[in-house]
């Protein structure tokens, strides 16, 4: 399958471990990707935040060029990667075609490169969602080489790619499933992290930053709490925010977290086989290899054994919904 | 096509105001000079409200003084009122079939701003109407006779109500309920606001006298799987699942349920919160006594071993072998009471039901607090020991909500305020918390029950709850579960931590409730529950003569309306009883026997078996008594010799020229006219294309 690819600029700086695990994996599962020709910047929060109109024409740029690549069969599917870009990306599409006045204006800004373009021509994906609705869990398990048995993940989707959900994507922006499905499929052990959907702060750092290491502080705990020994994201700002800070937020209030933070690209690439170099592992802050080295040959046998037998006297757990997408694990 | 009518047509047309219901947006006075000019119309008014006496008055004298034929009322839609307009034709001495109604209400003047438009609209609706007519012939309604038997569908407080009210009524009901035991939810419940009366102790006095009623046929799982015929008589099919257990040997000890060795979650009675036998009743006072056998867990049919209730059971009435019985019976009237499901909380998993162990649904609170249910009436954590230092009680949960349901499910703050009560009245040091919207008590005590629990020290914060997490962020919230909310009414976000959270789940249709509506051929709204006749006047008949439906299954409510709406049901069908016959539309379909080419076509498609075949004239023939006029086989004759009574083709094709009046070409040699006047609005005009 041919995908249109708009890495961004955190993919080629700061997230180059997201980038070259996001093209591993998609290798293996035959997602071919065609990079969008002379992309721009997404304007991240700040140019929405200043000039709005400049903002969309910004984003409205990229979707011109995108439109343009003429993709065999798959329409124009564009994926991104990163959670802002496909937030600014959905958030373009989505407000050009409600008003046709904002598409005027921003399409008289793209007339003075030669470019125009008509909203709902080109359909922005998530990397993430891609996997899980097109490619699907079953393919994703034929892939499995090394499974991620004994590995305790926490599963943090962050704030942008869920809601406001323009394209209905996830049943749940509320509390998602789709990438705990994922990683269970890896073989890893995927904890309930409570607050995955709670904002990492985003530029927060710059602007006030005893608020925003309080934020991270609440996703390090959060997750310490649950024992997790690795917690998977998918944006580069929350990817960045967790593991760059996190040695500042044990200064800042005197604790001890050592909880790395990788994409699911990379722990995808992980299970298929791939080396931790081909995957990027090695550039993060927060040393991830004593954590991977917990990863065990077997899957674990005590997990099971303790959940079947509550205490005496105790009255029974409802379970959860079973996830509905993706198919079997 | 050019259609005569058979004599001289003399036809009155009445051109409604509605107020200003239609007059607002529809140039009545137009309309009525317009058609005045039209063939075969003698007079033609306009009037305020025509369904008024004075109304009426108008058409009869206009009946007997100018010597009309043929009457159109265009007005509202025929459901309202041309049951009205055709008593007037009849008082004046006009066979009533001889009138038709155009509706230029609904389907004009409520539809549209645009007056020139609408009025356009009107005229061609009323041209329809006007051809139509001239072609309709006097026809007499047919009796039916009702057959005295009901069927009432669902065994909760609903169905319990109207089978009683007929039963002593004198007449007889079938009660098919689909659970082992009738009592539907309020079973479950332990109290019942406002006045705390206890659930069981009202409701089972009803159920046994269900149980031992002579007038009652009760049918407990057991289901409906075919219904046949229309009002009066309707032929019902039911299958009575296998309990494997003999009826006429047990005599409901529960010898079986003690020593059966296998116990399952009980999700429906129990609501997941307790245990049952897989031989079971659901609840001590379960009517009917028998138990019944859950073939999907009984480790004889798994495993082919086991058979403990057999051995043990002193009357021998386990019966392995027993197969689901198929009993079919004629009833005149069925009632749907079908009641309800509770919004699934796992839906909603930010809300953490599922997920943490510690926040519960309201059923299952319900079972909690029940002295008869699995923590025999002591509230306590799931690890079924720690009393709760502090509850939570989050209002509207799939209820108010775009993303689940939109309506307000009526009954949960209502029960909301019932757990705070009984919190406070079991765990006097526990803290409480309400989290609302609003507070909706309408209801008869209702408002002062909860100025009772405001006194009693309930903390009511006034927000819908962001989520419900075990993620600590504060001192005091370790171990706890957090209650994020945007407390509205100081403006500020609290983080309440609690030991307990209970989801008020909202009332949402049962999730059948498509299958059967459609299995009785009636409808239901967007949200699945059953449509009513009119959502103020008739709201427990429905648009099929014969269907009524009763308590939540119509939409939610309290058990106070729920009886109210049961007996409303009894009571109509009670009176169609009484009436011994009704009269049906005379829409029948009858087949020209001189033109019938004898190829059968209709014999097999009618959905009725109304249509029979004589082999010696090689012709079929429609047995009126059985047909239903729907019209399958008038429109499926190759010859076109099957015309349906008040259908005919002439009827419907005159209409239709009627209707296209403005761009039809040499209909009658007149030249079309079209005068509209400019419209303000941007609507397509009509052109018309020169001949
Ligand atoms: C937690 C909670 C607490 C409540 N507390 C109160 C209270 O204190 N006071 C109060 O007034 N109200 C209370 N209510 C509301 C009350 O439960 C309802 O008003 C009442 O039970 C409605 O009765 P019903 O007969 O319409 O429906 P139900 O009780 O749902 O009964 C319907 C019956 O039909 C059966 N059935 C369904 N489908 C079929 C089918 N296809 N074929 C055959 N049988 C079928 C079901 O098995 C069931 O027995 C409470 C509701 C909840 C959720
Ligand atoms: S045969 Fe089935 S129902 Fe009977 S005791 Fe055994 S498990 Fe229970
Ligand atoms: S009754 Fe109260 S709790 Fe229930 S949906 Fe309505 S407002 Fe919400």
């Amino acid at each position: 399958m041919k995908y249109g690819y708009y890495p961004g600029c955190s993919l080629e700086k700061n997230a180059r471990a997201y980038h070259e695990s996001a093209l591993v994996v998609a290798k293996r599962l035959g997602i071919e990707f065609e990079e969008t020709p002379d992309w721009n910047c997404c304007g991240a929060t700040e140019y929405f935040a200043i000039n709005a109109l400049a903002g969309y024409a910004l984003v409205g740029r990229n979707l011109a060029l995108a439109a343009r690549q003429k993709l065999n069969g798959q329409g124009n599917q564009l994926v991104a990667p990163c959670s802002a870009c496909f937030l600014n990306l959905s958030k373009t599409d989505h407000y050009m075609a409600e008003s046709p006045e904002l598409a005027e204006k921003v399409n008289s800004a793209l007339a003075a490169g030669g470019l125009s373009y008509e909203p709902g021509s080109v359909r922005v994906r998530h990397l993430l969602d891609v996997i899980v609705d097109d490619i699907g869990y079953m393919t994703v398990a034929e892939q499995v080489r090394k499974p991620l048995y004994g590995l305790r993940v926490a599963p943090y989707y962050g704030c942008l790619v869920v809601r406001p959900d323009y394209q209905h994507i996830h049943d749940e922006p509320e509390y998602p499933l789709c990438m705990d499905g994922l990683l269970k499929v890896l073989g890893a052990e995927v904890v309930d992290y409570p607050v995955k959907t709670h904002c990492c702060g985003g530029h927060m750092t710059q602007i006030s930053e005893e608020t925003a290491l309080e934020m991270i502080r609440r996703l390090l705990k959060s997750a310490a709490d649950y024992r997790a020994d690795v917690i998977v994201t998918l944006c580069p700002m929350c990817q960045l925010n967790l593991d760059a800070y996190q040695e500042q937020v044990n200064k800042h209030f005197g604790a001890d977290y050592h909880i790395p933070v990788l994409y699911f690209t990379q722990l995808m690439g992980l299970a298929f086989g791939a080396s931790p170099k081909e995957v990027g592992i090695g550039k993060e802050f927060v040393d991830a290899r004593p954590a991977l080295a917990k990863i065990q040959e077997e899957p674990p046998q005590n997990a099971k054994q303790k959940r079947s037998r509550p205490p005496k006297g105790a009255l029974p757990m409802p379970s959860m919904l079973s996830h509905h997408k993706g198919g079997g694990q | 096509m050019n259609h005569k009518p058979m004599e001289e047509a003399r036809i009155g047309v009445y051109v409604c105001h509605c107020g200003t219901n239609i007059a607002k947006t529809v140039d009545v006075a137009e309309v009525a000079r317009w058609v005045g000019e039209q063939e075969n119309v003698v007079v033609a008014r306009d009037y305020k409200f025509m369904c008024s006496s004075l109304g009426q008055d108008l058409i009869e004298s206009d009946i007997k003084e100018r010597g009309l034929t043929r009457i159109v009322v265009a007005a509202c839609s025929p459901h309202m009122h041309e049951k009205t307009f055709r008593g007037a034709c009849q008082r004046a001495g006009l066979n009533p079939y001889m009138f038709e109604m155009a509706n230029i209400r609904e389907h004009d003047s409520w539809a549209t701003d645009d007056r020139a438009a609408a009025t356009q609209k009107a005229k061609a609706l009323v041209e329809g109407a006007v051809r139509r007519v001239a072609h309709h012939t006097p026809l007499e309604p047919l009796p039916v006779e009702i057959n005295p038997n009901t069927l009432v569908v669902g065994g909760g407080i609903a169905g319990i109500t109207t089978a009683l009210e007929l039963a002593n009524a004198g007449y007889h009901v079938y009660l098919v309920e689909r659970e082992p035991s009738i009592g539907g939810h309020m079973a479950q419940l332990d109290k019942t606001f406002p006045t705390l009366d206890c659930s069981a102790c009202i409701l089972t006095p009803k159920m046994v006298e269900v149980g031992q009623h002579p007038n009652i046929t009760l049918l407990s799982y057991s289901e409906v799987e075919k219904v046949e015929g229309y009002i009066g008589n309707f032929t019902i099919t039911v299958r009575k699942k296998a309990r494997y257990i003999n009826e006429e040997l047990c005599t409901g000890c529960g010898i079986c349920e003690e020593k059966c060795p296998k116990r399952v979650v009980d999700h429906v009675f129990e609501a997941g919160l307790g245990y049952r036998k897989v031989v079971y009743r659901p609840f001590p006072q379960a009517v009917p006594k028998y138990p019944v056998i859950d073939r999907e867990n009984c480790t004889y049919f798994l495993r082919g071993k086991c058979r403990a209730c057999q051995i043990f059971c002193p009357t021998k009435a386990i019966d392995f072998e027993q197969e689901d019985e198929i009993i079919t019976f004629q009833v005149g009237n069925i009632v749907l009471a079908t009641g309800y499901d509770l919004f699934d909380a796992r839906r909603i998993p930010q809300y953490g039901y599922g997920r943490l162990a510690n926040v519960f649904t309201s059923m299952e609170f319900e079972r909690m607090v029940n002295a008869a249910g699995p923590t025999g009436g002591k509230i306590v954590l799931r690890d079924g020991v720690t009393e709760p230092k502090s509850v939570a009680i989050i209002h509207c949960v799939g209820s108010r909500d775009k993303n689940y349901h939109e309506y307000c499910s009526k009954v949960c703050c209502m029960y909301s305020l019932k757990f705070a009560h009984l919190v406070h009245e079991r765990l006097p040091d526990a803290e409480v918390y309400n989290f609302y919207i609003d507070i909706r008590a309408p209801g008869k005590g209702y408002e002062e029950f909860y100025h009772r629990l405001l006194h009693e020290g309930t903390h009511f914060i006034r927000g819908r709850v962001a989520e419900v997490t075990d993620a600590a962020r504060q001192p005091g919230e370790e171990g706890k579960l957090i209650v994020q909310v945007e407390d509205t009414l100081i403006g500020k976000q609290r983080r309440i931590p609690v030991d307990m959270v209970i989801l008020s789940a909202g009332l949402e249709a049962r999730h059948d409730s498509r299958e059967v509506s459609q299995l009785f051929k009636m409808g239901c709204d967007f949200d699945g529950f059953f449509v009513e006749r009119h959502p103020k006047l008739d709201p427990v008949a429905t648009m099929t003569e014969g269907i009524f439906i009763a308590g939540c299954a119509q939409g939610p409510k309290d058990i106070p309306d729920t009886v109210a709406q049961g007996a409303a049901a009894a009571a109509r069908v009670a009176g169609l009883i009484h009436l011994g016959t009704v009269m049906m539309e005379p829409v029948r379909a009858y087949i020209h026997e001189e033109l019938c080419s004898g190829c059968r076509i209709c014999n097999t498609l009618c959905p009725y078996n109304a249509i029979v075949f004589h082999e010696d004239r090689q012709v079929s023939e429609v047995i009126t008594a059985l047909c239903q006029g729907c019209g399958t086989c008038v429109a499926a004759c190759p010859s076109g010799v099957i015309s349906g009574a008040h259908f005919t083709n002439e009827q419907i094709m005159s209409q239709i020229e009627g209707v296209l009046w403005d761009v039809r070409r040499n209909g009658n040699g007149k030249q079309p006219t079209v005068n509209i006047q400019q419209s303000t609005a941007n609507v397509q005009q009509p052109t018309v294309n020169e001949p």
